[in-house]
């Protein structure tokens, strides 16, 4: 069973290699084995879903195999409960994205799934990895087949969208690469090697200066703060959304901005503790900005694709500021809302992408009355507008209202001002999100070229309806998701909490998760039995 | 000494007679330029196995001027390497001139003789002597096609460059011998060097040698020649030279660095250390930022190869506690002769006239055209970028590592800085070959594969190997 997770990661990597050896000629070929191969990979994630224990702290599914030995550099994967929802979101979403890829990518098609295959091993690398060089290595390998998915099939600006996304990622990984060795050479001192194993990290790292914490989680934080993005490292974000192909937006919305806030939970707040809480108000400050100044300028946009691309800014403020309220509420609703925020931007993406395939114009002037004649997108865009604007029932809701709630009693931050300035943003989520479907849903059908809108076809509809269902399933029962980060995240507050003011309502969660850390360490080395080489 | 010595030294015995011999098979077999290339092949196929059979005997021989096995052994492999790979690309490389001739195998076998003497060295004389050997070759090899202007200019240039440089070398081989006490071998200056009592002299002539093999791998402010060469000469023999021939530099430069500047050094030594400190990284500044500038491919790659050379100098500068910046270095080499020569590879493919089509506009199309040309070159692109999981981004890797350990946190993090710069650069390609649109009929096409096909499949090979299992040769390394 522990070679599950192996599996999940290793499926898209035999998947693109398989489909290196089609020809580049059967187009469909191409397109079934790569939706094929994700679906398998969907399987296999879910299996592991489903068989990880919720109740437990340890890493789950570990597996060790020497890689560089010298330096203590290993081929470790495993899972906690925020990683196995993550693999889970990122096993869900490819084939919908894939499916969506069928009728708007039309040219070079072998390159284009090999590189989502690519793209979505190195996701899966990303969130499994218990190794920092490993992590380092994933999240740098998904740079380049996003970079050739947009500079290929991207719109007129995708040379500079493409070599903007990536520098500017750059920058925040390279200093992420500084931060990994000097943690490794820290760890020298304790260990006597230079390591890079995160589980003995994990008991190294919160320990040491607050000082040396701080530059460490600069170091690592630049990297996150430029991948999620927080506001003043945005603006790639516009730029890249919207002159990528629609999969590729999709996969940036739906699975590539939560690598960062998934690193900010695992390489920041649980490595450096007193760090975080010495840096959660300024990057609360940062998110409440950019909640309000991402709903602003999403308001203030008149082309679809872009409204929403903004709004995605706003939306990953709440849960960044959930997250650095540092409290269980909050930490819970920001990883609950990396999961129904991704759902729901894909939706709204889709469904703009279903206009633009109509039309062949993103601009929300030259809809209007659609409703009539799409009476099935209607309604689905309408709920997706409801669950991206966090409205009671559906999927949003939960996670907003966590998040809120753990930044209003959040001792670190100790100021209400930043639960009430993103309750504001939530009100002008409400307003962009309207703007949006009343501009093209309602009103009167003036521009002629509309009377000939068809309403989704099946194809489309197998994109949308789970998608759907998942909305309004998460937004009933959020246990599905909150269940297997709810030990992780109490158990993370708690600790924060004993660190910071020497009790803690959880601290038995806390003993809980340190016994199974320790356990799962001594446990781990026993199974490296197969080197790789 | 004795007769031991002999078998110890076999390697770079082989490698004269080999070059020796070239010469008469290329004056009997006249017409037959291809049994040239194939004896001379060999020859270098002999000599690394011989180099790997005596890797693990490590000895210094001939009264203590030539050390063998471990790391001499691990650059005659490299070098060797390097040469049977400009000999697969060369021979349809120069046929497209019309210029293939027996001598430039016979080049490459002396100028690879050189370099070998070099790593092996123990002695000054013997790294002088090195220098020059490996360095006539390459004079004229950057000048072979003979009937090109170009070809000719890059020859000449480095010609007086090179001779201007071989003077420092020389000078302060001089001083330091004066200063010494009339020796020139590396434990005696070690000694003397250690002496509370350390003569001005030799920090002179230690300086003057460093600059002198400066120039060799190109650091600034010794890099004037490389552009104008790297540019000017044929494209094989400008990735034989700007890979092996600053690896061979390299190779004496390491033992020379713990020779001047031991870690309980006096602090007239740590005065090297800043220079050095200085050179390295205004190399990596300057090469990349110039590189920025460039439309010729050839010009940006031998200006970021100046930046290549500045991340070397940093596993030398950093001072040598444990092996890490050494071994970084010996890593870095192994990575950056992978994928330099695989650029260069595919640069020689697509020349069509001499010096022509190299600019980044000539690529379009390729990736429509030669898919696999254009992928492997943006796998160079982005190894020599340092983006894992490719060669490249370990050695920037085990660099970076080294000193960080030595508490240069600012060097890594300088060094990082310049990388940030050269992905721009690198990336230019890549956005030619994928992403800009081209015209029909004007894509840009390439050569017969023939034996450069090889040459790239080792060069790819290496890349992708050393970059997911870097362990391979991290393990070779450790026991050198």
């Amino acid at each position: 069973m522990h070679l599950i997770l192996l599996l999940t990661l290793l499926t898209p990597l035999l998947c693109a290699t398989i489909l290196g050896f089609i020809d580049r000629k059967e187009a469909s070929v191409l397109k079934y084995t790569a939706l094929i191969g994700s679906c398998f990979s969907l399987v296999l994630a879910f299996i592991a879903y489903a068989s990880f224990d919720s109740s437990s702290h340890v890493i789950q599914f570990a597996l060790n195999l020497a890689w560089m030995k010298q330096y203590d550099i290993g081929f470790r994967i495993g899972a906690d409960g925020l990683g196995i929802v993550m693999l889970m979101i990122s096993a869900g979403m490819m084939p919908i994205i894939l499916l969506s890829a069928f009728r708007t990518i039309l040219n070079r098609e072998k390159e284009f799934y090999i590189l989502m295959m690519v793209l979505q091993f190195g996701m899966f690398g990303i969130v499994l990895s218990l190794d920092l060089v490993l992590f380092y290595v994933f999240f740098e390998l998904i740079l380049i087949p996003l970079y050739f998915l947009i500079g290929m099939w991207g719109g007129v600006g995708r040379i500079r969208a493409a070599t903007k996304f990536f520098i500017y990622t750059m920058v925040g990984s390279l200093a992420m690469l500084i931060g990994i060795i000097w943690l490794g050479m820290i760890a020298k001192e304790t260990l006597g090697t230079f390591s890079a194993d995160l589980l003995k990290l994990r008991v190294i790292a919160p320990s040491l200066s607050i000082q040396l914490q701080s530059w460490l989680f600069v170091a690592f934080g630049l990297a996150f703060a430029i991948k999620v993005p927080l506001v003043p490292f945005h603006t790639w974000l516009p730029e890249t959304y919207t002159e990528a192909p629609l999969p590729v937006t999709l996969t940036l919305a739906g699975m590539v901005f939560k690598l960062g806030l998934f690193g900010f939970i695992r390489y920041g707040i649980d490595l450096f503790p007193s760090a975080s809480a010495y840096f959660a108000p300024l990057v609360a400050t940062l998110a409440v900005i950019g909640i309000i100044y991402g709903a602003l300028l999403a308001l203030a946009q008149t082309d679809m694709k872009k409204l929403v691309a903004y709004s995605v800014i706003s939306h990953k403020g709440f849960i960044v500021l959930g997250l650095f309220s540092l409290t269980a509420e909050g930490l819970q609703g920001g990883m609950v809302q990396i999961v129904n925020n991704g759902i729901a931007t894909v939706a709204l993406f889709l469904c703009v992408g279903i206009l633009y395939d109509r039309r062949k114009t993103y601009e929300i002037a030259e809809f209007g009355g659609a409703a009539t004649l799409m009476p099935i997108l209607a309604v689905i865009m309408g709920i997706a507008s409801f669950a991206s604007a966090a409205l009671p029932g559906l999927n949003g809701f939960v996670g907003e209202f966590l998040s809120l709630t753990g930044a209003f009693r959040s001792g670190f931050l100790n100021s209400w001002s930043y639960a009430i300035l993103g309750a504001t943003g939530a009100v002008l989520s409400a307003a962009y999100s309207l703007k949006l479907y009343n501009g093209v849903m309602f009103g009167a059908r003036e521009n002629s070229r509309n009377d000939m809108l068809s309403d989704l076809r099946p194809f489309e509809l197998v994109q949308l309806i789970p998608l759907m269902i998942l909305i309004l399933l998460l937004g009933f029962f959020p246990h599905y998701v909150m269940s297997k980060t709810d030990a992780f995240s109490r158990a993370l507050a708690g600790s924060l909490e004993i660190r910071a003011i020497g009790t803690s309502q959880y601290t038995n969660d806390v003993r809980q998760r340190e016994a199974d850390l320790r356990s799962s360490q001594a446990g781990v080395p026993k199974q490296e039995s197969a080197p790789i080489h | 000494m004795s007769a031991l010595d002999f078998l110890y030294t076999l390697p770079l015995l082989l490698i004269s007679i080999v070059a020796l011999c070239a010469m008469l098979v290329d004056a009997f077999g006249e017409a037959n330029k291809r049994m040239v290339a194939v004896f001379s092949a060999i020859g270098l196929g002999l000599v690394m196995t011989a180099a790997i059979v005596l890797f693990p005997v490590r000895k210094v021989v001939f009264n203590g001027m030539i050390q063998t096995g471990g790391y001499a052994s691990f650059f005659d492999i490299l070098f060797c390497g390097a040469g049977i790979l400009t000999i697969l690309t060369g021979r349809s490389y120069l046929s497209k001139y019309d210029m293939e001739k027996g001598e430039f195998y016979t080049l490459i076998l002396f100028a690879v003789s050189g370099m070998m003497l070099m790593a092996h060295s123990n002695h000054l004389l013997i790294t002088f002597i090195g220098v020059e050997v490996m360095s006539i070759p390459f004079y004229v090899m950057a000048a072979f096609i003979r009937n090109q202007r170009l070809s000719i200019e890059a020859g000449m240039k480095y010609f007086l460059l090179g001779a201007f440089s071989t003077g420092f070398l020389l000078y302060g081989i001089a001083l330091v011998f004066g200063s010494a006490g009339g020796t020139l071998h590396y434990e005696q200056i070690r000694s003397a060097v250690s002496n509370p009592e350390f003569p001005q002299l030799m920090l002179i002539g230690s300086a003057l040698i460093l600059v002198g093999l400066c120039f060799k791998i190109a650091a600034f402010p010794f890099h004037a020649w490389a552009p104008d060469v790297y540019q000017g000469a044929p494209t094989t023999v400008t990735g034989f030279m700007s890979t092996a021939g600053k690896a061979a530099a390299l190779s004496a430069m390491i033992p020379l660095a713990i020779v001047f500047m031991p870690m309980n050094g006096t602090l007239e030594s740590g005065k090297l250390r800043m220079v050095l400190i200085v050179v390295a990284v205004a190399s990596m500044l300057f090469g990349n930022i110039v590189a920025l500038s460039q439309k010729n491919i050839k010009r940006m790659l031998a200006y970021s190869s100046i930046a290549h050379a500045g991340y070397m100098l940093i596993g030398i500068i950093v001072p040598v506690t444990t092996n890490s910046g050494t071994q970084g270095i010996l890593f870095y080499v192994a990575s950056y002769l992978c994928m330099q020569m695989g650029a260069f590879v595919i640069l020689s493919l697509l020349e069509k006239e001499y010096g022509e089509h190299l600019t980044f506009d000539d690529l379009r199309g390729l990736s429509k055209t030669h898919p696999v040309l254009a992928m492997l070159m943006s796998i160079f692109m982005l190894s020599l970028a340092g983006i894992p999981p490719f060669a490249g981004f370990f050695g920037k890797y085990f660099i970076f590592m080294a000193a960080i350990e030595s508490g240069m946190i600012w060097l890594a993090v300088v060094g990082i800085i310049a990388s940030l710069v050269s992905v721009a650069f690198y990336l230019a390609p890549i956005i030619a070959m994928y992403f800009r649109p081209v015209e029909d009929g004007r894509e840009a096409t390439a050569s017969e594969l023939g034996l450069s096909g090889v040459a790239l499949l080792v060069t790819v090979g290496g890349v992708i190997l050393l970059g997911l299992v870097p362990s391979l040769l991290l393990g070779v390394l450790q026991r050198i």
